[in-house]
């Protein structure tokens, strides 16, 4: 089953950031400022933080540590100190219920 | 001498602040470079409104910092030859020599302003400014922040033992560092970055450091050649215009931030995960609380360094009863700090515990004292009890 059941929407404020364990993985499940969920790996890409205590701005959320910035929608890497971008992962909603697509 | 007290952070078997020596191997293998750190409880939701971002505060004040550039210089031109040049070229020298620290600092981290492009642009000013070249110390700050005072690991650490005080107070008048600083900036120029720039700044930023530094070194350099052509010219003193304007307050204008900046970790113990042992929180006037961008909540600045600088006051409302009680002044930190530095050069060990406010949670010596068994299980953040 690759669709993995996350969360309820109402788990993710707006503009917001949640942790989530899976496995022996952790992922970073963002609420976006239109409403739309994505999800990132959770380990900031420079020192191994969980990006669940950082801040969403937009369409970018910011290291707690080091104030990196990534494109959660892309993964991309915006700001020093991270240069490695985020692996991202496919997300779908359905029955107030946010889905991530795990391989 | 006296004999030498158990420090209260963990303890090297010797004291090697290079960052490829013995202590960084030692603080690795300790477990205590990127740690897990003490931090004050605040709820997400609370924590939010404290590091949402705005541009209005940082272009208020940005405009007023860059006003005052204009004007006092404005007033050390029209009275050049009068004494009473004398205090505006001294005001010039602090809102560029001393305030470029703070705005490098908060633009570094990026939270100055909520637009991406304008912390970079004030970014780039200040690091001129102080003469640090911009890729480095960006670096250098970060593992600043991962490894705070942590012997062989942290590349910021400004009381080096054996405190060296004659040094220190040349730091007022910045000879010495604006000296380092060009010839860091001259040889990076020439692509040559030490084994320790090498250690904190990834490679694939390596030319990019190279490229500022030759940046930085082609203004010092115009600015030398103009003032040459004016002193050949017959402009006489005058010839000193150009340098008093750009570079110049580097030295003449920097005791302020290094008054500031000494405060910051002074006295205060080396190899604790726990930013209430190692940094130090004090109460200033205003007028130096806005060239310093509050940075005088400092260790609320490293237990959140997300928290823009316009919202450390609110943040220290929020978290004071866990933290050791704030200095009153500047007068009273350097009371403080110079009572520790002191017995410092006679017992580095030596440092300043401050008795925590009973509503505090204690300091968390464990994280230190016991590194080697936590490490091994990994743990991301502090939220059990003593
Ligand atoms: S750990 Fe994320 S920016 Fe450094």
């Amino acid at each position: 089953m690759p669709w993995i059941d996350v969360c309820a929407i109402d788990d993710v404020e707006e503009e917001d950031v949640i942790r989530w364990d899976h496995e022996d993985r952790t992922y970073a499940i963002f609420r976006s400022v239109d409403d739309e969920f994505y999800c990132t790996d959770g380990l900031c890409t420079h020192e191994q933080v969980h990006l669940s205590d950082g801040l969403v701005m937009d369409y970018e959320i910011e290291c707690p540590k080091h104030n990196g910035l990534f494109d959660y929608r892309s993964g991309k890497a915006l700001r020093a100190p991270v240069c490695e971008d985020l692996q991202t992962y496919e997300t779908r909603v359905g029955n107030g219920r946010v889905l991530v697509f795990i391989e | 001498m006296s004999r030498s007290t158990a420090p209260i952070g963990f303890e090297f078997s010797v004291r090697d602040y290079s960052l490829t020596g013995a202590n960084t191997r030692q603080a690795i293998e300790n477990g205590l470079s990127a740690a897990e750190w003490y931090h004050s409880e605040i709820p997400r939701k609370k924590l939010k409104l404290l590091m949402k971002r705005r541009d209005a505060p940082a272009i208020r004040d940005t405009v007023i910092w860059i006003a005052l550039h204009f004007v006092f210089a404005a007033g050390g031109l029209y009275f050049w030859g009068s004494w009473l040049c004398v205090p505006f070229w001294f005001a010039y020298g602090v809102v560029y020599g001393s305030a470029c620290d703070s705005r490098w600092h908060e633009c570094g981290h990026g939270t100055a302003f909520r637009t991406r492009w304008m912390n970079d642009v004030v970014y780039h000013i200040a690091s001129f400014q102080i003469m640090r070249n911009p890729v480095n110390w960006r670096w250098s700050h970060a593992r600043h922040h991962t490894d705070t005072i942590i012997v062989g690991r942290d590349p910021e650490i400004a009381w080096i033992h054996p405190i060296n005080l004659i040094l220190k107070a040349l730091a007022f008048v910045g000879i010495v560092e604006t000296w380092i600083s060009l010839k860091t900036l001259m040889r990076n120029a020439m692509a040559n970055l030490s084994q320790e720039e090498k250690d904190y700044i990834p490679e694939s930023q390596w030319h990019k450091a190279i490229f500022w530094a030759r940046v930085h070194i082609a203004i010092y350099a115009a600015v030398l050649l103009i003032s040459f052509v004016l002193l050949v010219s017959g402009a006489a003193w005058k010839s000193l215009i150009p340098i008093l304007l750009i570079g110049g307050p580097r030295v003449y204008g920097c005791w302020h931030f290094v008054m500031t900046g000494l405060l910051q970790h002074g006295g205060l113990a080396e190899n604790v995960l726990d930013h209430r042992l190692n940094s130090r929180t004090l109460y200033m006037n205003p007028i130096s609380q806005w060239i310093y961008w509050n940075m005088n909540y400092h260790i609320e600045h490293h237990m959140f360094p997300m928290v823009p600088y316009y919202s450390l006051p609110a943040l220290h409302e929020m978290i004071k009863d866990d933290l050791p009680p704030p200095n009153t002044s500047i007068w009273d930190g350097y009371k403080e700090m110079m009572g520790s530095v002191m017995k410092q050069r006679v017992d580095p060990n030596y440092a300043i515990r401050k008795t925590l406010p009973p509503t505090a949670r204690p300091y968390r010596d464990h994280l230190h004292k016991a590194v080697p068994e936590r490490n091994a299980g990994a743990v991301s953040s502090d939220r059990g009890g003593m």
